[in-house]
């Protein structure tokens, strides 16, 4: 425990848990009906956390990498299940599940070998209090870099059906024919991280970097860990955004080059 | 490719799609046909299927290759479909046709002008739009032309002009599948007819 880190006890947490009362205040009194989801937050919010504190102590506890494995597999596919929920229209079949998890798994594996293991290169490699952090912040942005991706490029090529079927009746290919609609996909799924990094700093101070501050690390120390993970996540973004939206556009067509939107669905949300 | 007396431009051999029973019938060069029937009796699914912009079990040939042995983009190339609500993916007609002298001659035929060419889409009628959209669907001389209802957003003189346009289509060799409302333009144009009824698609006298 580094120098001046202060440890939390129940009632320190007890006494910011009637923060948690202002919200259902506002609440009653304006008849906002938000009560029962409010607390449904707030129980899920506690439990999973403790919930991740407790099986991170297990994971720590454990000198076996498979452990960290199957836990950064089970992150994979909730992160996956999230790009998932956010898309209004989803490819029929196992695809819809499989497209953003399948980019998730290889951009997140890929990005912890690289970022763990060759730049950081904690000692051993596979310490999973360095590889499920890092893993964790990079399917986060990643996750939201597809959904938008994935969800610009269903919904430009319904909107704009009528363009690619002119290209594609004139006899343009597919990548000819969907490329306005895959560049501004890719476009969009790659702007909230460059967002964040023009933020960063001024208007937001990033989570971990604070966190390490609190925890008693020289602030220039955890400026350079931020940095380091901006980095990570702009390049894990980027790759699975691409790869993502590449995928999608090759689902959204077949060999003979047609448009096949009948291979979407529309969900309800 | 055989080219001989025999072979007929485009030839459907129990082409299948969706809510029609399977269609085979063949075209010669220079032949105009009309495809005509009820709205949603399924005139646009039917030549949408032979521009093989739509799944469908059956077979096509154009001079007696089948379809299969070319790609999809080369087959549309030569079999073109054009919409009856054309679609457009930039901002001026002009640029979605090619060079500016090849198509100058159709865009005056049309009665259109060079002006019009140049301004944004939104600023054109819907007949201006359908007109440029028929100008592209010819520009670079495909073997057979699927109309839906290329005159549909025309008035009297235009069409007029669109016919006139097509009909030295047919004459240079090109083929013309077109669908109608209009009985009268059916029998302008026509050499042949094909009614869709109930699902079923049979050869009318013009």
């Amino acid at each position: 425990m580094p120098a001046g880190y202060v440890q939390l006890d129940a009632i320190d947490l007890a006494l910011a848990a009637l923060l948690i009362l202002i919200n259902g205040a506002l609440s009653l009194t304006f008849h906002l009906g938000l009560e029962r989801t409010l607390l449904i937050a707030t129980v899920r919010m506690v439990v999973q956390l403790a919930l991740i504190g407790l099986v991170l102590t297990f994971i720590f506890a454990q000198t076996s990498p498979l452990w960290t494995l199957a836990l950064a597999l089970v992150m994979i596919g909730f992160a996956g299940r999230e790009v998932l929920a956010r898309q209004t229209r989803r490819f029929r079949g196992w695809l819809a599940y499989g497209l953003g998890t399948g980019t998730l798994l290889l951009v997140g594996m890929l990005s912890v070998i690289y970022g763990v293991g060759l730049v950081i290169g904690p000692e051993p490699w596979t310490s999973p209090r360095f590889i499920l952090p890092v893993l964790g912040m990079i399917l986060g942005n990643t996750l939201t870099g597809i959904s938008l991706g994935l969800e610009t490029l269903t919904t430009t090529a319904v909107r704009e059906r009528a363009g690619i079927e002119a290209q594609i009746a004139l006899g343009a290919n597919r990548a000819e024919a969907l490329s306005g609609t895959v560049r501004q996909a890719l476009k969009t799924g790659m702007m909230p991280i460059i967002n964040a990094m023009a933020a960063s700093g001024i208007v937001a101070l990033p989570g971990m970097m604070t966190g390490q501050i609190i925890a008693g690390v020289d602030p220039l120390d955890a400026t350079q860990y931020q940095i380091l993970i901006m980095f990570l996540i702009a390049g894990a973004t980027a790759l699975g955004t691409f790869l993502a939206v590449l995928g999608g556009a090759r689902l959204l067509t077949d060999e003979r080059h047609r448009l096949r939107l009948d291979r979407l669905q529309k969900t309800g949300s | 490719m055989a080219k001989d007396g025999h072979t007929p431009r485009l030839r459907l051999d129990e082409l299948t799609v969706h809510g029609l029973a399977p269609v085979s019938f063949a075209v010669t060069a220079g032949a105009c046909v009309a495809v005509t029937g009820p709205s949603g009796s399924g005139k646009t699914v039917l030549l949408r299927a032979v521009a093989d912009l739509d799944p469908a079990e059956g077979r096509v040939y154009l001079d007696g290759a089948e379809r299969t042995a070319m790609s999809g983009p080369a087959w549309r190339r030569r079999i073109r479909f054009s919409a009856a609500e054309p679609g457009w993916w930039a901002d001026t007609p002009g640029s979605h046709l090619p060079g500016r002298e090849s198509v100058a001659s159709a865009v005056a035929a049309l009665g259109l002008t060079t002006a019009q060419r140049d301004q944004a889409l939104t600023e054109l009628s819907t007949g201006e739009r359908q007109r440029f959209a028929l100008i592209r669907a010819l520009a670079d001389k495909p073997s057979v032309l699927l109309l839906d209802e290329p005159t549909g957003a025309l008035d009297a003189q235009a069409t007029e002009r669109a016919e006139h346009l097509l009909r030295s289509f047919l004459d240079g060799g090109g083929t013309v599948l077109f669908t109608s409302h209009d009985h009268e333009q059916v029998g302008r144009l026509a050499s042949r007819c094909l009614a869709i009824r109930d699902g079923a698609v049979r050869e009318e006298a013009v």
